[in-house]
């Protein structure tokens, strides 16, 4: 294979979501050179532009509001597992970011001049900005793509996909891509390296997420040294669209409906629920994630579910001028796929939506390796066992803003690093082809169900370990050395790339559920009912020699955190 | 017996070099010519190459292709039990199979 092409960069930012766009901005603004990096289409492969609901700040736009609420309220839906510090942070300098993001013109809804917000379940007020109509998420990532693109000093490329960080002395001193347009390895070097690669949600079969949220940068950063946390709470999203078949809209696209209208679940008797789960809703949105998720696989279990095995969500008792003025344009799309809200409801089930864990960081996004940073949803820790709606996008851009500041700082004191050392991952990237090899989409898919049917938001102890065996067997079928060939746009090749940080984060969040022998917010173990004071720890997660090594910190209480 | 797509396929990596291959897929009624395509790479063929992200949101529109003729997102057409041609856009240069170079130029890999 040719020699792999080179680039070099003050900071190398991976991942162009809400998070990594930021932090390009932020540090281009403090005088560095920037290489934006994204193994999809600038701006367009992660969550930030398939979200279309809220983010949550603590604006006092219409009303009063100081971020301590936000906070307190956090930490409340978070389980008694928030790490403060990162808390803090997001709920503090949310307001910040989001005034900035106006300025940039990404539209804020605004009711007479003033910047509107929604309620959402968890928060204790309306605190919820957004963008009309479902459009908040393509909206945030179209503003910053816009300055991106005006702030100098940032170069961009698409189609170039981190396979490993490089490191030279113990320092993160770059990574090692693949160019899929071109099957061509690139080795980047920089001062300063931020993992802004958002979550895992495709490690299941349904999911709300893009393909490309297979958790790569949790992969990546644990084989550079990093440990990460929490990673046994995955977030299922309770209400994400199941039936009748919908083309063009995301499944988790009945939330917004819900904020506004209300909307009624309802189980195959066409009967309210949630009431016996502990949350009346008396036509109100108020049931969190976690307790949302729990209420519906119950209902389906005791054989109450609708037919596609979901429950039903109804907004008959709607006007259609009502969902009118509320959705416009949305009204059409969903005519378009025959779905009519005055006269039907439809079905929905528990989806993965969003991981509460991640790589672990202090407040200024440094990780305990020296010169790797990370952003946005590949943190952990900020939102415990459980995120409120609305704080994932906040978030991004805080913590996005947060990582290009301190790298920043952090290129100013470094001088030009010893090049990286690239030659294992360039070596695992001139793996030539197999003949015998097996079909990787299929295997994408079979890890997929494992985790769907064994590591979902209902586990015990016999689903877990019989999850961990199937990961075993998909590890060995995968081998060593990579499928396909290094040529333009080898989707083969690439699924054994993703297959292989797949694998490893599937048997993390695998292995963390099964050690964590209590249920709590998003893990709940059917054999094990109920919180234990002894969980107050989050699980911190390390590889040592190839082993993940699993240990525990104890977790801030959020007594003192709330204060 | 249950209905069948037939999806005739550009495959080859330039647009001298290559061939339409045809490929049967169960149908359902309700999908997109996106699950079509993703289901040939699970049951049929791996290296079919597309290029999409957000699979249902219709928010990344990274899988416009040609459709029939018709430039059209692949994941908002509905698959249909009958032959449908599915090719790369004419316009755009091409990488392989369906995918071409969509992104600007400056969101390119530029090395000296
Ligand atoms: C459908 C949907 C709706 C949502 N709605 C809301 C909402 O209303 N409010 C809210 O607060 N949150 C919402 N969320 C969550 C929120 O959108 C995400 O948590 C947030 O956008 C994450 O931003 P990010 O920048 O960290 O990651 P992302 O936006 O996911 O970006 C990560 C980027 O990294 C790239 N990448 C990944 N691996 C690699 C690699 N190996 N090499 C190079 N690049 C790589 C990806 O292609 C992607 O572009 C939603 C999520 C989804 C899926
Ligand atoms: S797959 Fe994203 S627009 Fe079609």
């Amino acid at each position: 294979m040719a020699e792999p092409l080179r680039a070099e960069t003050d900071v190398l930012v991976i991942g162009s979501g809400a998070a990594g766009m930021y932090a390009a901005i932020e540090a281009a603004r403090a005088g560095c050179q920037v290489m934006l990096i994204d193994r999809s289409l600038i701006g367009r492969g992660g969550a930030t532009v398939m979200a279309q609901m809220t983010v949550a700040v603590a604006l006092g736009s219409q009303a009063p509001d100081h971020w301590s609420h936000h906070y307190h309220d956090t930490l409340t839906a978070g389980r008694g597992l928030c790490n403060e510090t990162l808390a803090r942070l997001l709920c503090e300098e949310g307001p910040a970011c989001i005034e900035e993001m106006d300025t940039w013109g990404v539209g804020w809804a605004r009711k007479d001049g003033r910047i509107t917000t929604a309620f959402a379940p968890g928060h204790d007020r309306a605190r919820c900005v957004y963008v009309d109509f479902l459009n908040t998420g393509p909206a945030v990532s179209k503003t910053l793509r816009g300055v991106v693109n005006k702030t100098t000093g940032i170069s961009r490329s698409g189609d170039l996909c981190v396979v490993d960080l490089a490191k030279s002395d113990g320092v993160v001193t770059g990574a090692v891509a693949w160019h899929v347009g071109s099957g061509a390895p690139v080795v980047i070097s920089a001062k300063a390296t931020i993992v802004a690669t958002g979550g895992l949600t495709r490690l299941y079969r349904r999911n709300s997420g893009s393909a490309n949220m297979g958790g790569d940068g949790y992969a990546i950063c644990l084989r550079a040294g990093a440990p990460l946390i929490d990673m046994e709470f995955v977030q299922f999203f309770p209400i994400g669209h199941l039936a009748p078949r919908l083309i063009g809209m995301d499944p988790i696209m009945w939330d917004p409906f819900r904020y506004k209208l209300g909307g009624r679940l309802l189980n195959s008797r066409m009967e309210e629920f949630t009431q016996s789960y502990g949350v009346p809703e008396d036509g109100k949105y108020v049931i969190t994630r976690d307790v949302g998720t729990y209420a519906i696989l119950k209902e389906v279990e005791a054989g109450r579910g609708s037919p596609h095995g979901g429950v039903y969500l109804s907004f008959q008792h709607c006007s259609e001028a009502a969902l009118r003025e509320a959705f416009g344009p949305v009204i059409d799309r969903l005519a378009k796929n025959h779905i009519d809200l005055t006269k039907m409801p439809i079905e929905v089930a528990p989806i993965a939506h969003y991981h509460m864990g991640g790589v672990a960081a202090n407040a200024r996004m440094e990780t305990e390796v020296p010169g790797l940073l990370v952003a946005g949803e590949a943190v952990g820790g900020a939102n415990g066992a459980n995120r409120l709606s609305g704080n994932a996008i906040t978030e991004a851009l805080v913590f996005g803003r947060q990582a290009g500041r301190t790298a920043a700082a952090c290129v100013k004191v470094t001088r030009a690093p010893s090049p990286p050392d690239a030659r294992e991952t360039l070596d695992l990237l001139r793996g030539e082809e197999r003949k015998d090899a097996p079909n990787t989409a299929e295997m994408l898919q079979a890890l997929q169900a494992i985790m769907a049917d064994d590591v979902g938001p209902l586990r015990t102890q016999a689903k877990l370990e019989r999850a961990l065996s199937h990961i075993d067997e998909l590890d060995v079928a995968l081998g060593a050395r990579p499928f396909g060939v290094a040529q333009p746009f080898d989707l083969t090749r690439l699924d054994w790339l993703d297959l292989r940080n797949m694998v490893t984060v599937a048997r993390v969040v695998t292995q963390a559920a099964l050690l964590r022998t209590e249920s709590r917010g998003a893990h709940q173990r059917e054999d094990l009912p109920g919180m234990l004071p002894e969980w107050r720890v989050n699980q911190v997660v390390r590889l040592k020699n190839g082993r993940i090594e699993i240990s525990r910190m104890p977790a801030a209480p959020i007594e003192m955190a709330a204060q | 017996m249950s209905e069948i797509a037939t999806l005739k396929i550009w495959r080859g990596p330039n647009k001298t070099a290559g061939r339409f291959e045809s490929y049967e897929v169960p149908y359902e009624p309700g999908q997109s010519v996106l699950d079509g395509l993703r289901w040939i790479r699970v049951y049929k063929d791996p290296t079919l190459a597309f290029r999409y992200s957000c699979i249902n949101a219709n928010a990344c529109k990274e899988c416009m292709m040609e459709i029939d003729g018709e430039t059209i997102y692949a994941c908002t057409t509905r698959l249909e039990p009958r032959a449908m041609t599915v090719e790369p856009l004419g316009k755009k240069k091409l990488v392989r199979d369906l995918v071409t170079e969509i992104a600007p130029p400056q969101e390119r890999l530029r090395l000296k």
